[in-house]
């Protein structure tokens, strides 16, 4: 489904954010892109969506990442942003909602239809009417997450979904994710989120990938973490006095 | 609060009052944009000396702000920063035209006080009317109108970005502003020697959070051209209420409606 072959960037010559990447994700896959700060997992989501170019070859469904197949490629990628309010641009959750479908050719009533699905489909019903600024963190990242899926893609990229959320609504999401049937990378630093719902790890260590495996044995692998600028999950620690 | 959360909220709430359900919310927003333009137009044709004729047009802003359920203080509360500046503008007249124009009792005004008064009036019956319509009418609604007045669409989207990333901005400013205020205790304002980094900053941020934004909207097919909201079918009472405003509004400007009740009384 996604594939990437001595993929590299670099915003300044010589220096790279992510260099001679290969790996390949299957369709359904549920891949977690784990790894310290600056290790290049957004550049990662970036390049596959053509919001950065780089070298080498990403191809998503066979389709080449390059300018005359962005819009195809989008069609069947969705993104989730980390801040939910770059994401949510138009004055309520059902506008937001519509605005991919509708640009995607869709009628009304069709887009209408789409946006009743999810909602429904979320629990989220009783958003639709509302306005964004109005509803909570933990809402509005729900409401992101039906805005991608209201696209319909094949594909779901997450950045740090997890991210400012109160347990309860942490909880939510992780179990949204692992309802959704399509394929999904997502970028992330809680770990204990990862295992809950990723069946593989990449690993990134100064942009390239230190371990690409089973998230069970990686992310129970303490010394690979540390050596990598990261900890156990919090679920897998021993108790601590 | 502080004053730019407040004027987060108080954008927040235009878009509120826009959405909400009255006689005037119902009418087609293409009328209410052709009668607003035809209103500001008349308003602003009347001459400098005729008061009395220019002073039946605050008719239409108020009776429809009634209809609309919204009251008129809100207006100018709404529009306090903006209303001195509008009345400044004539401020000079009573000092450049000091012809006799009329006696009350003893005091004689000169015609620079009475086109003074017109030209305030003028300037407040426009904003007024401004306001009723941005307070009756979703932004994406006025901006489809708009469209169908065949403004390129370029501009149209600029200014419903433009008004999309107002709120976010204050949110920038608004934190910044937070977290310089934590750490000058005792400061009013931002010093003057901070202004440079600040402003910068606050370019950057909004650079930054604006790329963010059209990225989103490009992943979601975002080809430059909006998707505006559903505007329904002209109906026949828009068709009433704009002609039916349009002839009052002729009617007023060509008659002296003042004058005539005035003659009346006096009779």
């Amino acid at each position: 489904m996604i594939t990437f072959q001595n993929v590299s960037f670099s915003y300044e010559k010589g220096v790279f954010v992510v260099e001679d990447l290969n790996f390949t994700i299957q369709k359904g896959e549920t891949v977690g892109l784990i790894g310290a700060n600056g290790a290049g997992k957004s550049t990662i989501m970036k390049l596959l969506l053509g919001l950065l170019a780089g070298t080498g070859e990403i191809r998503v469904d066979d389709l080449p990442v390059c300018k005359e197949n962005l819009a195809r490629i989008r069609r069947k990628v969705g993104f989730v942003l980390q801040d939910s309010d770059n994401q949510m641009f138009m004055p309520t959750v059902y506008e937001d909602m519509i605005f991919g479908p509708r640009n995607y050719g869709l009628t009304r009533e069709e887009a209408d239809k789409r946006v009743d699905e999810v909602l429904h489909s979320l629990g989220l019903t009783e958003l639709k009417h509302r306005y964004n600024h109005k509803i909570s963190g933990g809402e509005k990242r729900m409401a992101a997450i039906a805005t991608i899926l209201a696209m319909e893609p094949e594909v779901i990229l997450m950045d740090e979904p997890s991210t400012a959320l109160d347990p309860v609504n942490r909880r939510t999401v992780i179990n949204t994710i692992n309802r959704l049937p399509q394929t999904k990378l997502i970028a992330s630093h809680d770990l204990d989120m990862i295992l809950d719902t990723c069946q593989r790890v990449i690993l990134l260590s100064h942009g390239h990938i230190a371990a690409d495996g089973d998230a069970q044995t990686i992310l129970r692998d303490e010394a690979l973490l540390e050596a990598n600028r990261m900890e156990l999950p919090l679920c897998l620690q021993p108790a601590r006095k | 609060m502080d004053k730019l959360s407040q004027a987060q909220s108080e954008l927040r709430e235009m878009d509120a009052l826009a959405a909400e359900d009255s006689p005037v919310h119902r009418l087609h927003p293409l009328c209410k944009l052709l009668v607003t333009i035809f209103y500001i137009a008349t308003v602003v044709s009347f001459p400098k000396y005729d008061l009395t004729g220019l002073v039946v047009m605050v008719l239409y802003p108020v009776l429809l702000f009634q209809a609309a359920g919204i009251s008129v203080g809100l207006c100018f509360y709404r529009l306090r920063v903006v209303l001195p500046l509008v009345c400044a503008v004539g401020l000079a007249n009573p000092f450049l035209d000091r012809t006799a124009l009329l006696q009350l009792g003893n005091i004689t005004v000169s015609g620079g006080v009475v086109s003074m008064v017109t030209l305030m009036l003028k300037g407040v019956f426009s904003l007024m009317a401004s306001f009723l319509l941005i307070a009756t009418t979703p932004i994406d609604s006025l901006c489809a109108a708009l469209r169908k007045l065949h403004i390129p669409s370029i501009l149209t989207t600029l200014l419903l970005l433009t008004y999309r990333y107002i709120g976010l901005m204050l949110k920038e400013v608004s934190v910044m502003s937070q977290a310089y205020a934590l750490r000058a205790p005792g400061q009013k304002g931002i010093h003057i020697s901070a202004w440079g980094s600040f402003l910068g900053q606050l370019l950057l941020r909004s650079m930054d959070r604006a790329q963010e934004l059209y990225g989103s909207m490009r992943l979601r097919g975002f080809n430059g051209a909006f998707e505006y909201a559903r505007v329904p079918r002209c109906r026949l009472s828009g068709v009433l209420f704009t002609i039916g405003c349009g002839a009052a509004f002729f009617c007023a400007r060509y008659v002296n409606i003042a004058g005539l009740l005035g003659s009346l009384i006096v009779r």
